[in-house]
């Protein structure tokens, strides 16, 4: 049925063996680290590593059972992870909220809030300038009155807001 | 009756003006987060639950607690107008919710939906009045092998029960053990898995996780869908009500079947989607009309309804008596206990009776008030939903953003919530079950707590975990709950053709 030229998308095998992966290095570095501080009986009873010593060999073992199953299994057929349609509308929705984190650093949370709110509705919405700037301006606002205000939160702020004096 | 006396005292409690204040503010909160596909009960009481800090236990948790119901509440809105299932739980809902939507009977489906909450909210409670003291009485007797026993269970039927692949549950419940022992160790003062970093220092916020796993997760999930809003409008009045209210005790025995179903996966770490599942499972097996499921069947909207909300309800109670909550949602109320400096368990019936019991009274009345305000507001939130994504999915971000920087004031833990926004993205995508890593990340420390004074009493032999008979009931349990998807392959195997067929 399916040509070669129609690539629904990725399937989970290579998604299933890396996120399996990426558990058995964590777990790696919990049982490095409980053998460092002690994965036996001290004076005063089980040191600290003895909890997690037991948890990362379990990670291990857990995660290295579905790695190995995945690779067994390698040449069968295994269900889609994701249409590529589907992964693009993902990633369009995680770069943005990537660079939104990383500019509540340097901008402050309120105009990274009111860019990605804009940046949404312009882009996603189409919808016009007046309700656009309404919208992205009147939320963070409506935050800044609740938290700054009503329940004293301070949350980060940038240069605007400084310019500001706030 | 004590119990009487002590649910009174609760009354007095939570119906300060106050504290119906922030009911009516929980409820209409939560049905918003319900009726928002993308946040959940848990990650919305989550992001709210820094906010709470500053008002007093009881209230908070009335409040928080009020988002729970709202949010159960909420899901049902979206799933019969829209065929979008808000919460996990909500989807067996749409499946006859939904085609009566399509059939005009929009108002009767809501009606049926929101009463049949409110009676599997109800019998749950009643349930948790009179088996919250006894059980925490029986709690009192437990020494740190009964504790850790009583946990042990809790882990176990995780992976006995759940529905993932066993290697899947045991991965994920050890990553939230794994990150619960970062930072310091409580008992010897040493630094755990901090590798030089000082952000690691405090160690993992189960907040933190559950904003990034639940709710940057879920928009990631959703945006996969394209989600376009296309709904019916539904406008209830009272004639529809009442009318629909006279034939719901034709249903009476669905409605006890469900009940009982959603209370035991309440209390057992089941939780209320596989209650609603279940339910509905067992109302089409046992109707008389098994053909009429799914295309606008009434009772396709009671059985999952209730057991949603009795399971949903009651999953407080082992979260109340032992310190083990039922389902994630209890988990994170839990966390918010545990910041309030009140430590869940059977002393807290003792040392904090007024905590308990209004928080059980404002069971009663706010679902009382949560069936009163879905009623006469059903066409505000279809309104809402006419608002489109574009719109809600950033506000949501910002929401989650101010909800992880609020913990600590700290940038690091804005920049774990994506981290764990993308784990939790993928983690539902292949399978693997988010509600035991978040159990394992609240409880690790008191597990581990359990586990280590056992072993010190016990001198390090496991012994201990069989020594008496009570000890030995609940960890054989367990390890049976453990071994059960292995009976079950070992059934299929020995049995291959059978099956097929």
């Amino acid at each position: 049925m399916d040509s070669e030229h129609q690539k629904p998308g990725p399937s989970t095998r290579g998604p299933e063996l890396a996120l399996a992966g990426f558990l058995m290095v964590l777990a790696g570095f919990v049982i490095v680290d409980s053998v460092r501080t002690g994965i036996g009986w001290g004076d005063d009873g089980p040191k600290s590593g003895y909890f997690p010593f037991r948890i990362g060999l379990l990670l291990l073992g857990a995660s290295g059972w579905v790695f190995v199953t995945t690779l067994l299994k390698w040449r069968e057929t295994h269900p889609l992870f994701a249409e590529r349609s589907q992964l693009a509308t993902v990633m369009a929705m995680l770069i943005p909220m990537v660079v939104y984190v990383g500019g509540i650093a340097f901008l402050g949370l309120y105009v990274s809030s009111l860019v990605l709110i804009g940046y949404f509705m312009r882009r996603y919405g189409r919808f016009g300038w007046p309700l656009t700037a309404a919208v992205s301006v009147g939320v963070p606002l409506v935050f800044f009155l609740v938290f700054e205000r009503w329940f004293l939160v301070p949350l980060p702020k940038g240069p605007i807001e400084r310019l500001l004096g706030f | 009756m004590e119990e009487l006396s002590n649910l009174l005292n609760g009354f007095a409690v939570a119906m300060t003006v106050p504290n119906l204040g922030y009911m009516l503010i929980g409820i209409t909160l939560g049905v918003l987060i319900g009726v928002l596909p993308g946040l959940g009960g848990a990650n919305g009481i989550a992001i709210l639950l820094p906010l709470t800090f500053s008002m007093n236990p009881t209230s908070a948790i009335i409040m928080l607690s009020c988002i729970y119901w709202g949010a159960l509440f909420g899901g049902a809105i979206t799933s019969i107008l829209f065929n979008i299932p808000g919460e996990p739980w909500s989807v067996a809902t749409t499946f006859d919710g939904y085609p009566m939507a399509q059939k005009g009977q929009a108002a009767q489906a809501l009606t049926a939906a929101f009463t049949s909450s409110f009676v599997g909210a109800l019998f749950a409670v009643l349930l948790i009045t009179f088996l919250a003291p006894l059980l925490a009485k029986f709690a009192l007797k437990f020494g740190p092998a009964e504790f850790f026993a009583v946990q042990l269970l809790t882990f176990c039927s995780f992976v006995g029960m759940s529905k993932e692949p066993p290697a899947k549950v045991i991965a994920a419940m050890m990553l939230g053990f794994a990150l619960a022992a970062v930072g310091m160790d409580t008992v010897t003062g040493q630094l755990r898995m901090t590798y030089g970093q000082p952000e690691l220092l405090k160690g993992f916020d189960f907040l933190i996780a559950v904003i990034g796993l639940f709710g940057i997760g879920e928009i990631l999930l959703t945006m996969e869908e394209g989600l376009a809003f296309k709904g019916k409008t539904a406008r209830i009045n009272l004639k529809v009500v009442f009318e629909t209210w006279a034939t719901l005790p034709r249903y009476w025995l669905t409605f006890l079947r469900s009940t009982a179903i959603g209370c035991w996966m309440g209390i057992t770490p089941g939780g209320a989607t596989p209650a609603s599942f279940m339910s509905y499972g067992m109302a089409r097996r046992m109707s008389k009309d098994p053909q009429g499921f799914g295309k606008g069947n009434l009772e396709g909207v009671i059985a999952p309804e209730t057991a949603a909300h009795a399971a949903g309800t009651s999953a407080l109670l082992p979260m109340l008596t032992l310190g083990i909550p039922g389902s994630p949602t209890a988990a994170v109320l839990l966390g918010g206990l545990m910041i309030w400096g009140l430590q869940p368990g059977p002393m807290l019936f003792v040392e904090h009776k007024d905590f308990v019991w209004g928080l059980i009274a404002s069971m009663y009345t706010g679902n009382i008030v949560g069936l009163l305000v879905v009623l006469t507001t059903v066409p505000f939130w279809a309104g809402f939903l006419r608002i489109p994504f574009s719109v809600i999915a950033p506000v949501i971000v910002v929401i989650c953003a101010i909800g992880a920087y609020t913990v600590h004031s700290s940038m690091f833990d804005v920049i774990m919530m994506m981290v764990f926004g993308v784990l939790g993205y993928l983690f539902k995508k292949l399978k693997y079950p988010l509600a035991p890593l978040v159990l394992a990340l609240v409880l690790g420390d008191m597990a581990e707590a359990s586990f280590r004074q056992a072993m010190l009493l016990s001198q390090g032999s496991l012994s201990i975990f069989w020594a008496n008979p009570l000890v030995g009931s609940i960890a054989g349990l367990a390890v049976a709950l453990l071994l059960w998807p292995l009976l079950g392959s070992a059934r299929g195997y020995f049995k291959p053709k059978e099956a097929v067929a």
